[in-house]
């Protein structure tokens, strides 16, 4: 271990625009060692990953093979490294046959074209090394994420990487399959390979890991041996703040019943699925990713159909699959992905604020270029919008500011309950306090809030109530007094109460 | 198909179970199946309709297409669709021509070598608009559909060259036939039957499937997919441009309209043919039988005495029919897949 | 900034147009005069109608190739009906009604399947001419009515009566898409329809009726089409919707959807026919305009993909998916 990292990055830095994505960060990965890359979303870790698999170049700061200096002009420079990385989202060709996935550009060959045989057999023995079982002649469309997965770590074992970046690869795996994925980890890592993992489950770090590097807001926080530091305190590094001052929730008493949901079912996404919120609360809806969250709150808006159940709003059913009539009662959604599905990026600040409230906007058959100003103008000042001018395109906004626009885009219609998909995920502290407050006057002023999160200290420290979801199905609620790191832990990776 | 679609099997040593040359093969059975009925049914009505001199004209009016259609799927399987074809068949038939009826004295390999450089150069133009400017395909060959055509005219400049112009032993190249067979038709027997093989046996040509089932994997799999869809765009254009002298051959009149819309009898047969319009599946075979069924419905129209005139409704209907069969066999295997994650 | 790329697009396409017409006035004989200015204008009239409807189509992300055999289609269906002797006040209503069937099938195709109007498009672009053939075969029908051939030919001045009708239509379609709501939806879609559908846009609805515009548009095309050449046949456009899409790129449309306006595309559809006008005038082979047409709508694509290629120099295709 005295010998020079397989791979290190010195100084190096990305922007996207406004956003410094990577600030002069400096990490070393060394042979036969996992080292953990720690800090909250939106952080810089996937911007980091992309820098180190070539699809990214940074902008400055340079990256060392074996100690030489090597510039990745692709993500093929970068494979011929020996980098291996396991995305967050897994990039199969669904079209393709899964032993193709492995092996593609590097099929074996016999005399007269490919040897498919060969390739079945060496797809075989690698998904026997990770107990896989899965057909290397089936397509890869219609693999769920964990089997993608794995044909992804199935695919970085058959290039014998010499660097494994993994980008939070359990985050959809279950209790078992995470175990047989840190099996085979420690087998490479034994073998000398050099680990960076990324994952949100602290403890599956303390696990894996011998060291730990901290970013935040893009910048390097430190970087420690593991046995250096306790949960608590990477946490604070993560962080960088005591957490009571992040999350301002008022007390509120709750009122009247805003939204119900009854045994709602989507066939092999989420089943038999039963809440309610009141006026003046805040829900949580935890749950580990890929736990059928967001699919629930599509469902309930209606931009996906549901088989089975009933949702109703201050006391009126909705019809399935019509966002029109949920947005009529009272209801609106602010989605997980705020550039695909929140924002139209090449569209104004004033227009996309307008969108879902085309029609108050009407003076008799034509829109009011004024209205569309002044709504936009309102929100853009009550939510402490930072902005040249309302006739900018959202994509020069930071990622916090567009997180307003959408949120802008919503309160302007004044729900009565209101849905956040990951409300604060990507965006600067700052902002994020500012949202936290948000939500809770939202709440105060007695609109039931529903929100779905997946970090844990943001969910016990803004929800009255905690719904905890895993595998498709609600498993646990909680009230404020009940709720902790370890019981919503404990219910969204299934070990709770059945 | 829906049960073999989520078979989830553990690696069976029985082999063969490979689902995707499977859905496949079963896109290629159904035009088999649809050529059988057509050829017994009109065959039935009018027994004429089976004759060698029959078959011959088929195999014969469907060599330049299946061709073309070879071709186009190059393109097609990348996510992209070359509209330029037609124009580019008109300007090599032309070139071809006019060389042949000149300079009598140029040996007829090298005018065919030469109009197949042209269709490459051609393509190349079209590849780099798209690869390396990123116009998008479908704009970028619009354009080259009227400029290549425009490049024609303007050096035809109203001339047509006729049969009587050409050497003997050019023209026969169209007509010929070897062991029974038109001399076109295994030309384009050998090209689909190489550049099957190509696409299954290469890794650039499982490259081309990997772009067109997803251009993002395919970057961050390191792919170079400017160069692996420049590559298939030269192709086309290179077999357009052997389709062109074919066409010149066989028919032995040529202007500067030759081949005008042709471009979308291709794309029909590429997509009845099974070919993905969005890429990443289909095969060359189906695509070349594709041609084969639309050139024998054409006959199949003469010999019933159906109006020639209800052929160009027909090769829509079964455009139309081909795409949405196929849109409605993927949703219900998509459904199928979600109904069997349920728990 | 985006606007102002988009500004500077249509400045750019006014001043070739102004550039092109004193070019001509100046350097071609008889360009200039009132009579063929009338003619040109007369001459543009179908490819601008149906631009009108291709602009908005394009804008949310779609294309309708079978525009110009929807045209065809009409054109057959007022001859057929014609030669059974049917008064023309009958015809007129039953062809609209006929463009609003084929749009119809586009967007039911489009919309309740989910196929990529692409394929959709030049699979109905078949089957409409196909249909057309069907019913009229290869005649042509010409005996029509002298009031209404004489009406598509006759001119206000040097104005032609279409060009009116073209220009209040364009009046309706700027407004719809640069001051309505659907219009605002129409952006939306193009530009992001996941937003847009996230947003309570009824997108699905829209798009549908946007395919019925395009083909009622068609047939009102071919109305004019049938008088102005006092020929109905069963092959009349043929081609046509390559020109309409040409001149709507041409105008700063985008091919992604999302982006685009009238005034640009109005602009696009005057410039390309001055630049025909003119080339025929000047003697220039008609052939060579095909050459004309597709290097416009390359370099029309071309041209900001470059600008933007400068801009930013390392695009990746990933680029922009997940920045966090």
């Amino acid at each position: 271990m005295e010998d020079t990292p397989v791979l290190s990055l010195l100084q190096v830095s990305k922007a996207f625009g406004a956003v410094r994505a990577v600030r002069e960060v400096s990490l070393e990965l060394r042979a036969g060692e996992a080292h953990a890359l720690a800090g909250e979303n939106g952080a810089g870790k996937s911007t980091l990953v992309k820098i180190l698999s070539g699809v990214h170049r940074p902008d400055s700061g340079r990256i060392l093979l074996d100690g030489q200096p090597v510039e990745f002009a692709g993500p093929a420079d970068a494979q011929r490294a020996g980098v291996a990385v396991i995305y967050q989202e897994p990039t199969l060709f669904p079209d393709l046959s899964v032993m193709e996935n492995i092996f593609m550009g590097r099929q074996p060959r016999a005399r007269l074209g490919l040897d498919r045989r060969a390739m079945r057999a060496a797809t075989a023995e690698l998904f026997g090394r990770l107990g896989v079982h899965l057909d290397p002649d089936r397509p890869a469309r219609g693999l769920s994420i964990a089997d993608q997965q794995l044909v992804e770590i199935a695919k970085a074992l058959s290039r014998q990487a010499r660097v494994l970046v993994m980008d939070e690869p359990t985050a959809a795996l279950s209790g078992q399959e995470v175990a047989r994925l840190f099996g085979v980890a420690g087998t490479l890592r034994e073998q000398g390979v050099a680990l960076l993992f990324i994952s949100h489950r602290l403890e599956e770090i303390f696990e894996l890991c011998q060291r730990v590097t901290t970013l935040r807001d893009g910048a390097l926080v430190a970087t420690d041996p593991i046995g250096d530091l306790t949960p608590d305190a990477l946490v604070r590094r993560m962080v960088g703040r005591e957490l009571e001052a992040l999350f301002p929730k008022q007390d509120t008493t709750a009122g009247e019943v805003a939204l119900s949901v009854r045994r709602l079912t989507r066939e092999g996404v989420f089943t038999d699925v039963s809440f309610e919120v009141r006026r003046g609360e805040i829900v949580a809806l935890a749950g580990l990713v890929g736990a059928g969250r967001s699919e629930v709150a599509r469902a309930v808006f209606g931009i996906d159909r549901w088989d089975a159940g009933a949702v109703e709003v201050d006391g009126r059913r909705l019809r399935p699959a019509r966002p029109t009539a949920a947005m009529a009662a009272g209801l609106a959604l602010v989605p997980e992905d705020r550039r695909q599905q929140g924002l139209v990026m090449d569209l104004s600040i004033e227009r996309n604020i307008g969108l879902a409230g085309l029609t108050a906007l009407r003076r008799g058959p034509l829109i009011s270029r004024l209205a569309e100003r002044e709504r936009a103008r309102d929100w853009a000042v009550r939510l402490r919008l930072k902005f040249a001018r309302l006739g900018d395109p959202v994509n020069v906004l930071s990622g916090g500011n567009q997180q307003k626009v959408v949120l802008a885009k919503w309160l302007a219609r004044r729900p009565s309950v209101l849905i956040v998909d990951e409300p604060t995920r990507g965006i600067d502290v700052g902002t994020k306090a500012e949202v936290h407050r948000l939500l809770s006057e939202l709440a105060a002023s007695g609109v039931a809030v529903l929100m779905i999160s997946s970090e844990l200290p943001e969910v016990l420290g803004m929800a009255d109530r905690v719904l905890v979801m895993h595998e498709g199905r609600l498993v646990a609620e909680l009230d404020r007094a009940e709720a902790s790191e370890e019981s919503v832990m404990a219910a969204a990776t299934g070990r709770g109460r059945p | 198909m829906t049960s073999a679609a989520s078979s989830v099997t553990s690696a069976g040593r029985g082999g063969g179970r490979r689902l995707v040359d499977r859905v496949a093969r079963v896109r290629e059975l159904g035009i088999v199946v649809a050529l059988g009925a057509l050829f017994a049914v009109t065959g039935a009505a009018n027994p004429s309709f089976l004759s060698y001199g029959s078959l011959r004209d088929i195999l014969l009016n469907s060599a330049i297409v299946a061709l073309l259609a070879v071709g186009q799927t190059l393109v097609v399987i990348t996510r992209n669709v070359d509209l330029s074809v037609s124009s580019v068949v008109g300007l090599s038939a032309f070139g071809g021509a006019l060389i042949l009826a000149d300079h009598p004295g140029v040996p007829v390999p090298l005018v065919i070598a030469g109009c197949v450089a042209l269709g490459a150069a051609c393509g190349a133009v079209n590849g780099l608009l798209v690869g390396a400017a990123r116009v998008p395909a479908l704009v970028a060959t619009l354009g080259t559909l009227y400029a290549f055509r425009g490049v024609d005219y303007a050096w035809a400049g109203g001339r047509q060259v006729n049969a009587a112009d050409m050497p003997e032993g050019f023209l026969a190249l169209g007509t010929r036939s070897v062991l029974g067979v038109p001399l076109p038709a295994l030309v384009a027997l050998a090209v689909l039957l190489t550049v099957g093989w190509m696409l299954r046996n290469l890794r650039s040509g499982r490259e081309l499937y990997a772009i067109g089932s997803s251009p993002e994997a395919a970057v961050l799999a390191g792919i170079r997919v400017r160069r692996r869809v420049l590559t298939a765009f030269v192709a086309n254009g290179a077999l357009a441009g052997l389709a062109g002298v074919m066409w010149a051959a066989r028919f032995g009149t040529v202007d500067a309209t030759v081949a005008t819309g042709k471009e979308l009898d291709v794309i029909a047969a590429v997509v009845v043919g099974g070919v993905a319009i969005f890429g990443g599946s289909g095969t060359v075979y189906g695509a070349a039988l594709g041609a084969v069924l639309l050139a024998s419905i054409t006959s199949a129209l003469a010999v019933l005495r159906v109006d020639a005139l209800a052929q160009t409704a027909i090769n829509g209907a079964l455009l139309l029919a081909a795409i949405v069969l196929d849109r409605l066999l993927a949703l219900r295997v998509a459904a199928a897949l979600r109904r069997r994650r349920s728990p | 900034m985006n606007t102002d790329v988009l500004r500077r697009w249509e400045t750019l396409i006014a001043v070739l147009l102004a550039g092109v017409a004193v070019w001509a006035s100046l350097g071609v004989d008889g360009f200039a005069g009132d009579s063929n200015v009338s003619f040109l204008l007369l001459d543009t009239t179908e490819i601008a109608l149906m631009a009108l409807t291709m602009t908005l189509v394009i804008v949310a992300a779609e294309i309708d190739l079978s525009v110009a055999s929807t045209l065809g289609l009409s054109c057959a269906v007022l001859g057929a009906l014609w030669n059974a002797g049917l008064p023309i006040e009958a015809i007129m209503p039953i062809c609209l009604l006929v463009g609003a069937a084929c749009g119809a099938v586009n967007g039911l195709l489009v919309t309740r399947l989910g196929l990529p109007s692409l394929a959709v498009t030049i699979g109905t672009f078949a089957l409409f001419r196909g249909l057309a053939y069907v019913i009229l075969g290869d005649q042509a029908v010409a005996d029509l009515p002298p009031a209404y051939t004489g009406l598509a030919t006759s001119s206000i001045g040097p104005v032609p009566l279409a060009t009116v009708l073209v220009a209040v239509l364009a009046v309706v379609a700027a407004l719809v898409l640069h001051a309505t709501g659907l219009g605002r939806s129409i952006v939306a879609i193009g530009a992001n329809v996941e937003a847009a559908y996230f947003s309570g846009i009824r997108v699905k609805r829209i798009k549908l009726w946007l395919f019925v515009a395009s083909g009622v548009m068609a047939s009102l095309a071919s109305l004019v089409y049938t008088f102005r050449y006092a020929s109905a046949r069963a092959d009349n456009g043929m081609g046509l919707e390559l020109a309409v899409v040409a001149a709507v790129l041409l105008g700063g449309v985008s091919i992604f959807g999302g982006k685009g306006t009238l005034p640009g595309v109005l602009m696009a559809v005057l410039l390309l026919g001055v630049v025909r006008n003119a080339l025929i005038l000047a003697d220039v082979a008609n052939e060579v305009l095909n050459f004309v047409t597709g290097l416009l709508l390359v370099a029309s694509v071309l041209a900001p993909n470059l600008g933007a290629a400068r801009r930013r120099r390392t695009p990746s295709p990933v680029e922009g998916k997940s920045v966090s």
